[in-house]
Formats: structure tokens, C-alpha cells, sequence
């Protein structure tokens, strides 16, 4: 009893009994789990699942009819959707969501939006916050460009380049708002098995360079199973099962889940 | 409104006859004030006052062009806040006797707020609709200004004594006006352009290109869209201001629906996502008219269509957006060229 107690007051992110429905459907029935800080943590769950929507909760992009969200100890579901950056949560999109007619580098540079605080009239006058804040921000942008391999890239138009590469701007501009947590929404979807190969041991670094927490959407097991300290398996929008890979893996039910529909 | 495909900072920051690109840049920039410094002194004064006005349309182009091409809300009504700050600085004017010169960032600035208010609505509104909306603005603002005639002057409108150059100048009325509208133009540009490279334009961008990922980035859409409508009004209240400074007039019937439109294709045909293709666009509302008249007294309409489709079939993300494709075009052949020495 106290122990899970305790887990339960050191986790950094706690979703406790959420529910979202969309007319009818019932997207998310009543999840709850938590993430600790420092784990690389997996959601996995056949298509349709509520995967997307739990991080889409987590984003303030979803309100949930009932149920709490806490991160680092505050009430995630008291914030608006521009403030989940500010608040120490970083993500990706499932598809791709980069600002299409800017470069890879002002893409990243808009991920660290949340770390300035310049405004409208200080920035049309060039006073000296904004100009300072210019330096940071695209030295920020920069480093999380190193990070990921792709600073030789920094001033190429975003739209030329293939989608793999894409992917990864969009991982160095969730990093560059300095997260804590990283919403990851399946990073190796669409990636060949290098790519893929070179994403674990990315995420990896995320991890323990940048000790960043990190929950991640993934379809691809392998990749999942091999990188995560925990998983939390969805099905029709209900845990059913959390722990680590290993366990989660052999459950009955997730095996059950899998294989009642075409794909894994 | 689909991103116009913009190029922000899209070029690689590369080297042409020894110096980078951004030097090229300030060149080109130095180059251009030159020009139209010169300008007065090559052209009868009828024209200087032609310019004056196309200088007076291109600030209004560049607020414009912040709403609509940075930040993806169209403006069907821009005319609407051109008629606020004319009025307002009419108003202070003949009203309140403030000399000419202090009335501008007043007017600006009742703009700006007129721009805010209407900027609230706008935020449920998208595409067509919100275009529907500013067109509704535009088409009542002839009657607005009639109905409240104690200020405005109803349908007559107010007569302003128009500045005269001081004595110890002697360049005459028009350039004088000429100048200090370019002083103005200058000021307007320079921050409106620190303000697009900034991070406040970058969240403009992004707004546009991917509202929900430009939230999910931290930027709070609701006060970033608000406030560009407010500033975008400011910048075209002001051009209103000089427009009734130089043409010593206002009245209801010259902030017609027509005046709104000519402002969306001046941006458009200028280049509606750029800063320099509001002095294109600016050029453009001024003389294209003036030419198409020149050409046939009958159907100047039609010749004026001609040359907007002309304009668009060539050019068709604008003549700033033309010129940009053009230098990367440019530059790319040079560097194949180069490639091909070196081997
Ligand atoms: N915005 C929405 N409107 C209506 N239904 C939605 C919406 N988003 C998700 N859903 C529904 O919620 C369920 C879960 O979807 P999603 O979270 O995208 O699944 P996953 O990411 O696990 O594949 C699906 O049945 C989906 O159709
Ligand atoms: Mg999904």
C-alpha cells in the first residue's frame, strides 16, 4: 500500500481515470497510468486504440469529460494548449505537423517559441531582449540540430526533404523547448530498418544525454519492446495492461488484442 | 488561404563575388532608398504627387501583408481601416487643431484598436468566411462615416488645408510631402520587417502554416492572431492618415468597396507573403489605372483586368516572389557552373 503510494507521488506524469468520447464513440474508457521520471515509457495498442488521443489529452488538444492529468505535480487539464510547452512537455505528430514554407532551422527555432518572451513591439524595434533572444533561441535550435545529425541541413527549405529526415526535424523541434517529458506519437512509423535502428539509439540519447523523460506511441514491437522500461498496452480505449516489457509482452489479453486484428 | 509558398529564410546563406548574400541584400536595399531619393528630381511634380501615393498604398500593403500572407487571415476590408486613420487624423486636424505631423501616430494607433476588436470575431472565423466578413466591413464603411456627420462632415466630407514645405526649403509642396511620406515608409518598413524575422513573425508563420502544431509549440493563437489584425490595422491606418495629410480630403466615397479590393490584388500581384511586394503592389494600385486610361478612354476596366492577368499569369507569386525565384534560380546555375570548373 504505501509503496504504491509512493510510486504513484514520484511519478512526473499521472493520468488518473480519463475519458473521452466523440459523439458516441468512446475513445478513451477511464485510463489511467503513470509515467516515472527518467523511464522511457511505451503506449502500444492495435489502430484505433485512443492512442493519439491520450497524447492529444496530454497536448490540451482533447478535453476529457472526466478524469485528471498531473505532471510534475501540477493539473495538466488547468492549462490551455500553448501552455503544455512552457509547462515542460514536448511531441511529435503522428503525421507529419512541420511549418511547411520555413526552413529546417526556423522550424526548430519555433520549438523553442515557449523559451522566449519577446513581443510585438520589442521585436519590430529591435530592442535588446529579442535581439539576445534571437542569439539563444537559433543557438538552442542549432545544438538540437547537432543532436539529431542534421545541422548540415539548417538551411534547406523543410518541404525538400524526405519524410525520414522530416521526422527527425520535428523530434529536434519538440527538443528544443528543453522538455521534460518528450511525446513521442510513432517516430518509426513510415521509417525504413536503419532508420528505425538509428531512432532507438537516438531516443536512447534523449534519455540519458538529455534526461528526458519519454512516452512513446509505436506500433513497430520490436523497436518498442526493445527500448522501453515500461510498457502500457490500449485496447478500445482501456488499459490492459501495464508493466514492463518482458510481462506485457506475454499477457494474455495484449496477445489477444493482436491478434484479432490484421496488423500489429 | 494555402501558405503562398514563402520563403523565409529558405536561402543558404551563401557567398556572391566574395560576400554573403545578406550583404547583397543591404546593397540592394541601399540602392532602392537611393533611387527613390532621387526620384522628385527626375519627374514633374505631378508625378512626384503619383508616387507620394504609391508610397502611401505601399504601407498599406505591408499591414495588409501581415494578416493575410504571414499570418493567413484575409482581408477583404482593409479600405476600412485606411478610412479610420484618414478620418482620425482629419478629425484631430480640423477638429482639434493638432498639427498635421502628430496626427499620424494617433491615427495609427485609433486603427490599431478599431484592428483589435475586430480581430476578436475574426478568431472563429476562417478562408472565405472571415473574407466574407471584412468584405461586410468594407461595404458598410462609406454609410458609417455619412451616418456619424457631426465628426466625419456626412457626405461632404473634410476639407484640410494641405502642408506647405517651409520657407527656408525651397523644393516645393509636393516634394516636400513626398519626403516625409518616405520617411514614414522607411520607419514603417524597417520594423515591419524586424518584426517578420523576429520570433513574434516566425509565430505569425507558423500560425499559418500549422495552427495546431503552432500551439502545440507554446504560442497562444488567440493573442498572436488578435494582435496581428491590431497591428495590420495600424500600419494601413497610418498610410490612411498620410492619404488625407497629401491629398488635403476626406470623404466617404473615396473608402468605397473598390479602394478594399484594390488593396488584395495590390498585395497579391505584389507578392502577398513578402515585405518589398508592397511597394510593388503599391505601384501597381497607382499607375496601372492612370496607364490603362492612357491606353483606351473607353474601356479602361478591362485593360486594367488585362494587365492583372498578365501580371498573374507571369508572376503568379507576385512580383517580389518572382524576383526571389528568379536570384535562387540564379544562383543555383552558378553554383553547377562553379561545380563544373572545379572538376
Ligand atoms: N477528433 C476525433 N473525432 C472523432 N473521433 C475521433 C477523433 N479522434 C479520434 N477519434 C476516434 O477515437 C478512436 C481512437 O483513435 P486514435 O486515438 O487516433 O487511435 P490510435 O492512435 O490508437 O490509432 C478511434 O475510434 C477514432 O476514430
Ligand atoms: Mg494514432
Amino acid at each position: 500500500m504505501t509503496a504504491a503510494l509512493k510510486i504513484a507521488t514520484d511519478a512526473l506524469l499521472e493520468v488518473r481515470g480519463v475519458t473521452v468520447r466523440f459523439g458516441g464513440i468512446v475513445a478513451l474508457d477511464n485510463i489511467s497510468f503513470t509515467v516515472a521520471e527518467g523511464q522511457i515509457a511505451g503506449l502500444i495498442g492495435p489502430n484505433g486504440a485512443g492512442k493519439t488521443t491520450a497524447f492529444n489529452v496530454l497536448s490540451r488538444l482533447y478535453k476529457p469529460s472526466e478524469g485528471a492529468v498531473r505532471f510534475a505535480g501540477r493539473s495538466l487539464l488547468a492549462l490551455g494548449a500553448h501552455q503544455i510547452a512552457g509547462a515542460g512537455i514536448g511531441r511529435t505528430f503522428q503525421n507529419l505537423a512541420l511549418f511547411r514554407s520555413m526552413s529546417v532551422l526556423d522550424n526548430v527555432i519555433v520549438g523553442a517559441h515557449a523559451r522566449g518572451k519577446s513581443g510585438f513591439l520589442g521585436n519590430a524595434f529591435r530592442a535588446s531582449l529579442g535581439r539576445r533572444e534571437e542569439r539563444e533561441l537559433s543557438e538552442t535550435a542549432r545544438a538540437m540540430l547537432t543532436f539529431v545529425g542534421l545541422d548540415h541541413l539548417a538551411e534547406r527549405p523543410i518541404a525538400s526533404l524526405p519524410f525520414g529526415t522530416q521526422k527527425r526535424v520535428e523530434l529536434a523541434r519538440a527538443l528544443a523547448s528543453k522538455p521534460r517529458l518528450l511525446l513521442l506519437d510513432e517516430p518509426a512509423g513510415g521509417l525504413n530498418h536503419e532508420e528505425v535502428a538509428e531512432l532507438s539509439g537516438l531516443v536512447r540519447r534523449v534519455r540519458d544525454g538529455l534526461g528526458i523523460t519519454v512516452l512513446l506511441v509505436e506500433h513497430h514491437m520490436a523497436f518498442v519492446m526493445g527500448i522501453s522500461d515500461k510498457v502500457v498496452a490500449l485496447d478500445f480505449g482501456r488499459v490492459i495492461a501495464e508493466g514492463p516489457p518482458a510481462e506485457v509482452r506475454c499477457d494474455e489479453r495484449v496477445i489477444r488484442a493482436y491478434l484479432g486484428k490484421a496488423e500489429g | 488561404m494555402s501558405a503562398p509558398g514563402t520563403i523565409v529564410s529558405a536561402l543558404p546563406a551563401q557567398r556572391i563575388a566574395g560576400l554573403d548574400a545578406d550583404f547583397w541584400r543591404r546593397v540592394l536595399i541601399a540602392l532602392a532608398v537611393m533611387i527613390a531619393v532621387l526620384l522628385p528630381w527626375a519627374v514633374s511634380d505631378y508625378r512626384v504627387f503619383q508616387f507620394t501615393q504609391a508610397a502611401i498604398y505601399a504601407v498599406a500593403l505591408l499591414g495588409l501583408n501581415i494578416l493575410t500572407g504571414y499570418n493567413g487571415q484575409i482581408s477583404l476590408g482593409h479600405g476600412a481601416f485606411f478610412a479610420i486613420g484618414g478620418y482620425a487624423a482629419a478629425i484631430l486636424m480640423h477638429k482639434l487643431g493638432v498639427p498635421y505631423y502628430l496626427t499620424i501616430v494617433p491615427a495609427g494607433l485609433a486603427a490599431f484598436a478599431v484592428g483589435v476588436l475586430f480581430g476578436l470575431p475574426a478568431l472563429r472565423l476562417e478562408g472565405l468566411y472571415l473574407a466574407l466578413v471584412t468584405l461586410s466591413m468594407a461595404v458598410a464603411t462609406p454609410q458609417f462615416l455619412k451616418y456619424f456627420d457631426h465628426w466625419t462632415g456626412g457626405s461632404q466630407g473634410i476639407l484640410l488645408r494641405k502642408p506647405a514645405a517651409p520657407l527656408w526649403l525651397p523644393i516645393g509642396r509636393d516634394r516636400w510631402l513626398y519626403y516625409q511620406v518616405l520617411i514614414v515608409l522607411l520607419i514603417a518598413f524597417w520594423a515591419g520587417s524586424n518584426l517578420l524575422k523576429s520570433r513574434t513573425g516566425r509565430a505569425l508563420v507558423a500560425i499559418r502554416d500549422h495552427p495546431i502544431s503552432a500551439a502545440a509549440m507554446g504560442i497562444n493563437l488567440p493573442l498572436y492572431k488578435t494582435c496581428a489584425f491590431g497591428v495590420s490595422a495600424l500600419f494601413t491606418g497610418i498610410a490612411g492618415a498620410m492619404a488625407a495629410i497629401v491629398t488635403g480630403f476626406v470623404a466617404p466615397d473615396s473608402f468605397n468597396v473598390f479602394l478594399s479590393i484594390s488593396f488584395i490584388v495590390g498585395s497579391v500581384v505584389g507578392g502577398i507573403a513578402t515585405v518589398s511586394g508592397a511597394i510593388f503592389g503599391g505601384i501597381f494600385i497607382q499607375f496601372i489605372p492612370n496607364i490603362a486610361n492612357q491606353i483606351s478612354d473607353a474601356a479602361p476596366w478591362a485593360i486594367y483586368g488585362m494587365f492583372l492577368l498578365g501580371f498573374m499569369y507571369v508572376m503568379p507569386k507576385g512580383v517580389a516572389g518572382f524576383i526571389k525565384e528568379r536570384a535562387i534560380r540564379y544562383r543555383q546555375a552558378r553554383e553547377s557552373a562553379d561545380a563544373d570548373e572545379a572538376r
